[in-house]
């Protein structure tokens, strides 16, 4: 980072380039606590190595000696990964892995906004690490499937007691997952997409 | 002064500030996280630093994120130094596919993801 010059900031490798077609956009996002293995389940999918994108965010600090009107300050850096997923020579699917604590989320102003829908990724030792998320998303009405992460020493509950733990209705779609297996992702993207067109057909027919 | 062996504070809010011309904001330049930009001209000489690297990594599309992270700035810093590129016309900007529901955007990604 020190010794970083912008001459040779390093672009994208050559075989990463998108094509000069590439016209539009769409993303997803892929959110929960800490170590669910969210950027696991980008790297799986994405065609290129997940990048990370930081903002920083300044704080007064509070209870500190006032140095001769020196103002103190702490700085909280907050970062996400992301990959990205070439659909065809015109559409470019971006997934976005986001810390699941909601105070973070005003710095990537507009992340939601146009978000197809979201991914909340679980871990069954951690349920109460997605009641924020899942609170979040149901008021800005962004639709949602749930999969759990299996992680090996996890407890497994079944789906009715997920589902009353999460306080989940019955349309939400919920799976389980391997985020470290590329067809396991690869099915809850599938799972959110197909959520979203069964969506998109029942708001067509009323 | 910066003294030998101190690491120089390239996060520093100052040196973003200095970046931008004491510019901020992300809302006022109407980009997406997913907006993707392409260079209309190369780079020319003379140019600040940070435009000339835009200008060169978006040879081919790449959305403003991937910009964000190839020249490890904020989003934020970025979006006001591609405004300054889009008001002079030396880039492009490829605004996101419509908000939902488009049943015909939701049909090409589950197209795409199958055919992974």
């Amino acid at each position: 980072m020190a010794s970083r010059t912008f001459e040779t900031a390093a672009g994208p490798r050559s075989e990463d380039a998108l094509p000069a077609s590439a016209t539009s956009a769409v993303k997803i996002v892929i959110v929960g606590g800490f170590g669910v293995g969210k950027t696991t389940l980008v790297r799986s999918v994405s065609e290129i190595r997940p990048l990370t994108t930081e903002e920083t965010m300044t704080q007064a600090s509070t209870g500190v000696d006032d140095l001769a009107g020196v103002e103190r300050k702490s700085m909280t850096t907050v970062a996400m990964d992301f990959g990205r997923i070439s659909l065809n020579d015109e559409l470019v699917l971006y997934l976005f892995g986001t810390p699941g604590q909601q105070r973070f989320w005003f710095l990537w102003n507009g992340l939601f906004d146009g978000a197809l829908g979201a991914v909340v990724l679980v871990d069954t030792r951690r349920l109460e690490a997605s009641f924020d998320v899942l609170g979040r998303l149901e008021e800005s009405q962004t639709p949602f499937v749930v999969a759990v992460n299996a992680f090996d020493e996890a407890p497994s509950y079944t789906d009715g007691e997920l589902r009353e733990a999460l306080d989940l209705t019955d349309e939400v779609p919920l799976m389980v997952c391997d985020a470290r297996n590329r067809e396991s992702s690869k099915g809850v993207l599938l799972a959110l997409m197909q959520y979203l067109h069964s969506l998109a057909m029942t708001s067509e027919a009323t | 002064m910066t003294q030998v062996g101190e690491e120089w504070d390239e996060g520093g809010p100052e040196r973003l500030y200095v970046l931008t011309g004491g510019r901020s904001g992300f809302d006022e330049t109407g980009l997406d996280l997913v907006t993707l930009i392409v260079s209309r001209t190369p780079p020319q000489i003379g140019m600040q630093p940070e435009h000339e690297s835009i200008l060169r990594v978006c040879a081919s599309p790449l959305s403003v994120v991937e910009i964000s992270a190839h020249l490890k700035l904020p989003v934020s810093i970025v979006s006001v130094l591609l405004a300054d590129l889009l008001a002079e016309e030396r880039v492009e900007a490829r605004a996101p596919a419509p908000a939902l529901p488009d049943i015909d955007i939701i049909k090409a990604v589950i197209h795409g993801l199958q055919n992974l």
